[in-house]
């Protein structure tokens, strides 16, 4: 017998659990903005290059046009429409319009997503390419503009709107956790 | 796409009886590689078997002081561990140039290891390819191929490996441990990689149907003084052009052990055994490390559009060498 290529699934998005019936074909992309009507999360390249899609699952943030609806089941997934806390947005979106870091917005809501999972990667301590001595006991490098350019470079910006982004990043992170240099 | 099964295991054995050897069936773990080539047409897998919940997402001591990494452990989590970092530091700059933070997030060391080439070819359904329809063709050869392999490529293909993973893994002596139905097996990665001469379609070692389920570092103390250094065509976020993954152990001004291995310039991660053999008990020089490197890329059959990459690789090679035997003697 062939293999069913369809499932029932439940999907936590944002804190509200959502049933339906994707077929598996279906990327976590397609079914946010086609099935649960959550298009904050914007199709860019479709193909994992862009950054536009990026949302957080358990925490981590990741491009939705890469990951199979089905294979997102069990898991929590925040998208743009979910990171404010009621009408106080985010620190990091507030950043983005205090600085304007955007020009048309359509990357925007990825760029927010993964600045906001970039802070917290850098208070965990996590190095990165430009980071000049990775061992621990180096400690924690300072959040520059280079090492946030570097982490950032997952989301693209057609504008070419990065230097307001850094800035945004840098001053999200300072009120965060008091991180950026 | 192809329309396809769906199936989540939860241990090794259970993921290697869901396969069941199937070759129209895949493992899927990040799915960063998978899934794009799924939308492209290049992989039509009748089954997926996602194995990103089976408990293999840790890196552990080993009896002998190494560690051992298991496959499903992301490449954020690998390359931010503090042993990793400590011990073979090397391993996580090579991951932190690859990919996106977001990529990096998705990525399983297995699914690394496994990961197809980027040659635009192979890419391209429309295209001829040997690796991907045996007997078709490599359009590389006569067209675009200034990223293309300078070592160990044939006249079939010249496609490179992408991993920059893998190189660092190569010039640590990692192995590979799998599973099949008949029992778990295990390979230096050096040999994981297929020569690949009129075969370009055979990619791995692996038994039909093998899972990968980690990978060993032997205890090395050369490999604390290690370094990754990636040549691209912009700053971040792209494949290589040519990189070096290098370890050195100077000792009264001479090389006592040296690890050099390259990237994107062949198949497969590229072990610099000839030049490590030139290297080792000679002075820590920057002339040393040069003709070393040269010793290496005699092997190198260039393409009319890839040349540079000799002078590329020799000029990395010295660099970090140098970068390396300095911070040794200070």
């Amino acid at each position: 017998m062939p293999p069913s290529t369809s499932s029932d699934l439940t999907l936590s998005v944002n804190g509200e659990k959502y049933a339906l019936t994707v077929d598996h074909r279906t990327t976590l992309l397609d079914a946010l903005r086609e099935r649960l009507d959550l298009t904050g999360t914007k199709k860019g390249c479709d193909q994992g290059q862009c950054g536009a899609c990026t949302v957080l699952v358990d925490g981590r943030r990741k491009v939705a046009c890469l990951h199979l609806a089905v294979a997102a089941e069990g898991r929590e997934i925040t998208t743009i429409e979910g990171v404010a806390e009621g009408e106080r947005l985010h620190p990091v979106q507030q950043a983005f319009l205090d600085l304007d870091g955007f020009q048309c917005g359509y990357c925007t809501p990825g760029q927010i997503c993964s600045a906001i999972a970039v802070i917290e990667e850098h208070a965990a301590g996590w190095p990165s390419a430009v980071t000049g001595d990775v061992r621990p006991e180096a400690g924690p490098p300072p959040l520059t503009p280079e090492e946030i350019r570097e982490r950032m470079s997952g989301n693209l910006c057609r504008c070419g709107a990065y230097v307001s982004i850094v800035q945004a990043v840098a001053r999200a992170a300072q009120e965060t956790n008091g991180a950026a240099a | 796409m192809r329309e396809f099964g769906y199936q989540r295991a939860y241990d090794v054995s259970g993921a290697v009886a869901l396969l069941d050897g199937d070759r129209e069936a895949r493992f899927l773990g990040g799915g960063t590689n998978l899934v794009d080539l799924m939308k492209t047409g290049v992989e039509r897998p009748a089954r997926l078997v996602d194995v990103t919940e089976l408990p293999l997402n840790r890196v552990e001591e080993t009896a002998d002081g190494g560690l051992r990494i298991g496959a499903t452990v992301t490449n954020s989590d690998l390359a931010a561990h503090p042993e990793i970092r400590r011990r073979y530091p090397a391993l996580t700059q090579a991951v932190l140039a690859g990919a996106s933070g977001q990529l990096r997030n998705m990525a399983t060391v297995g699914g690394n290891l496994l990961q197809r080439t980027r040659c635009g070819y192979f890419t391209d359904v429309n295209s001829p390819c040997n690796k991907r329809v045996p007997g078709s063709g490599c359009p590389a050869i006569e067209g675009e191929h200034h990223n293309h392999a300078v070592l160990g490529a044939s006249d079939h293909c010249v496609a490179t490996h992408p991993s920059d993973m893998g190189v660092a893994l190569a010039a640590f002596d990692a192995r590979v441990s799998y599973e099949t139905a008949a029992g778990p097996g295990e390979l230096p990665l050096t040999d994981l990689y297929l020569p690949v001469g009129e075969t370009p379609h055979l990619e791995t070692a692996l038994p039909p149907g093998a899972l990968i389920t980690g990978v060993t570092l032997p205890a090395t103390a050369t490999a604390a003084h290690s370094r990754y250094r990636k040549v691209r065509e912009r700053a971040s976020y792209a494949f290589a052009i040519g990189s070096v993954a290098a370890a050195l152990d100077v000792r009264d001004g001479h090389v006592h052990d040296v690890r050099l291995a390259f990237g994107a310039v062949a198949s497969r991660p590229w072990r610099a055994r000839t030049a490590e053999r030139v290297l080792t008990g000679a002075p820590a020089d920057a002339g040393n490390f040069a003709a070393a490197a040269d010793a290496e890329l005699t092997a190198a059959r260039p393409l009319p559009h890839n040349g540079y990459k000799v002078t590329l690789m020799r000029n990395l090679v010295v660099a970090v060498l140098s970068e390396l035997a300095e911070e040794a003697a200070r």
